[in-house]
């Protein structure tokens, strides 16, 4: 027998309980201030260094100096502190049991992996979009003091502003990806900062042209071309770069459903 | 309405769950009653879809599980109590399940008064008590009003007040037509509220009937006798044949035998009694003998007297 009405529960609903669900923790309130303070006031005090040290520096330095690069350097802290909220979202299911009570309101697991992307990507493409912009503004105004400002309609600038804003958000379902795949909190942001920060250090520790090569193609050295006003030797094409970023992404994520649908909870 | 045909679990070389079929169905309270790791978590956990069959099928209401329109209006199902994340309050916690399948969040507030947490639904889980965790999960089990309930172990963790609670809801539930499933290792409670038995051993149903056909066909009644001349006692029963076994200090247990049998035979031997009293089977050791050799982990009868 069934009581009550028997409407079927939809999309739309699965994806207002994720958002509320998303806000009613406090890691998302701390996570997301985090990220918005450190993020901006790293890139402040990144600039402020480079900007004091700067008749010191070599010629080549001066001469890489990339207003749109330079500035938002301290878009790396928000991978991070991005990337742990994007594990939590999936990994706090699971280290505390939660996922029985949510699978149970929605057994659907692919409308479920489905909605909690969505919510993350719209909490980290916003979130990401502020600090980049916020990053941005708050370098420039330091560079001025040297007379290096540049401003968002200069070449490529405003792509590269956007970008960093695009790239945090990647690297949010990135590490949702990689914890839906790990399903322990510990793993899967060592996982996320191997694969962002780890493997790029190796990468430079690669000879020759193959060296270069395959360290234009990791995941955050790929993805943070975006983050480049102009196109440099040292990586890829910006939207090309951020592509292989997106193409990882959408691996790690297929593999996460397949998963997801296929373990028991 | 729960049915399984040819449910199977294998877990690597361990199958849990062995091609078993069942009904559990409305209106009474059925007991699913088992050794601990006989399979039956792993039942209810396929009931609600969250691990995958090996072969067979189980639904509700005709359903796979996943396949309900919107579940928790058919099915609540109360697993371990932490299935909350403790950094939620209680009230939240119900209220994002409540939108999952477009529930009223008055209803939310309904629940969480009929469980009587409403004091404290403010509250994050994760300071909770067992017991109010246990309250919690009801809460969300009763939040879409469902005809079909499953209660794993619902007394854990609960106070005597709240024991006595939650098995005049279970039987509420049931008197209202709905299917109510519950499992437990406490027999005394099972005893209580169950009016069915599923019976679970080994991954196999080893019993589906009324609790007190149940109790009628696996256990029967024997005498206690209590007396100061014992020894005598006990040969003098055993060489007429009967089966006796050792209970506490200066007693034994006497099976086959009327106690008028056994006073006659004292008397003719001018052994002393102090006691001679009929015990009535529980349900407790009907499931002793049945499942004896369906017990995933003995324990050596010398430790466990």
């Amino acid at each position: 027998m069934s009581r009550g009405s028997r409407r079927r529960a939809t999309f739309a609903q699965a994806l207002a309980a994720e958002w509320l669900k998303f806000f009613t923790v406090r890691s998302a309130f701390w996570g997301l201030l985090a990220t918005v303070v450190v993020t901006v006031g790293l890139s402040a005090l990144l600039a402020l260094a480079f900007v004091v040290s700067l008749d010191q520096l070599p010629a080549s330095r001066r001469a890489a100096f990339d207003p749109g690069a330079y500035g938002l350097a301290g878009l790396n802290f928000g991978v991070i502190t991005l990337g742990v909220l994007g594990v939590l979202t999936m990994s706090g299911e699971y280290s505390t049991g939660s996922i029985k009570s949510t699978l149970a309101a929605v057994p659907r697991r692919g409308r479920l992996l489905a909605a909690k992307l969505v919510v993350l990507a719209v909490v980290s493409l916003i979130t990401g979009l502020l600090v980049s912009f916020a990053s941005f503004f708050a370098s420039q105004a330091v560079f001025a003091t040297r007379g290096l400002a540049a401003t968002l309609g200069q070449p490529g600038l405003l792509r590269a502003v956007l970008g960093g804003g695009l790239y945090l958000a990647l690297v949010a379902l990135f590490s949702l990806g990689l914890a839906t795949i790990v399903r322990h909190t510990a793993g899967a942001i060592t996982a996320v900062l191997g694969l962002l920060f780890v493997l790029p250090i190796f990468g430079a520790f690669l000879p020759g042209e193959w060296g270069a090569t395959t360290q234009k193609f990791l995941p955050s050295t790929a993805g943070a071309a975006i983050m480049n006003a102009a196109e440099t030797s040292g990586s890829l094409a910006p939207w090309t770069g951020f592509g292989v970023f997106a193409g990882y992404t959408a691996i790690i994520l297929a593999i996460a459903l397949w998963a997801f649908r296929r373990r028991d909870a | 309405m729960i049915q399984a045909q040819g449910l199977t679990k294998v877990y690597g070389a361990k199958t849990a769950v062995d091609h078993i079929d069942f009904e559990v169905r409305p209106g009474v309270v059925t007991g699913f009653l088992g050794p601990n790791g006989a399979g039956k978590s792993t039942t209810m956990r396929m009931i609600l879809g969250l691990d995958h069959p090996t072969a067979g099928r189980v639904t509700v209401n005709g359903r796979r599980y996943r396949d309900l329109p919107a579940p928790l209006r058919e099915v609540g199902a109360l697993l371990e109590a932490k299935s909350v994340h403790g950094g939620r309050t209680a009230y939240n916690h119900l209220r994002c399940l409540a939108k999952a399948n477009g529930i009223s969040p008055r209803r939310v507030a309904e629940t969480l008064d009929l469980v009587g947490l409403t004091e404290v639904a403010g509250k994050r889980a994760g300071g909770f008590s067992l017991g109010m965790a246990q309250r919690l999960g009801i809460a969300a089990a009763l939040l879409g009003d469902p005809g079909v309930l499953l209660f794993d172990e619902p007394v854990n963790g609960l106070d005597p007040e709240g024991i006595r609670w939650i098995r005049q809801l279970m039987r509420s539930l049931a008197a209202e037509g709905r299917t109510v499933f519950v499992s437990s290792h406490l027999m005394a409670e099972m005893a209580l509220t169950a009016e069915r038995l599923l019976v679970i051993g080994k991954g196999r149903i080893l019993a589906d009937t009324t609790m007190s056909a149940f109790i009628a066909a696996n256990a029967s009644s024997h005498v206690r006798v209590r007396s100061p001349d014992l020894l005598a006692l006990a040969s003098l029963l055993t060489a007429r044949g009967c089966r006796t076994a050792p209970a506490e200090r200066g007693c034994l247990l006497v099976y086959g035998v009327s106690p008028a049998q056994i006073g006659d035979l004292a008397y003719a031997a001018r052994l002393r009694l102090h006691e001679l009293s009929v015990v009535q089977p529980s349900l407790e050791d009907a499931f002793m003998r049945l499942t004896a050799d369906s017990v995933e982990f003995h324990a050596h009868a010398r430790d466990a007297a």
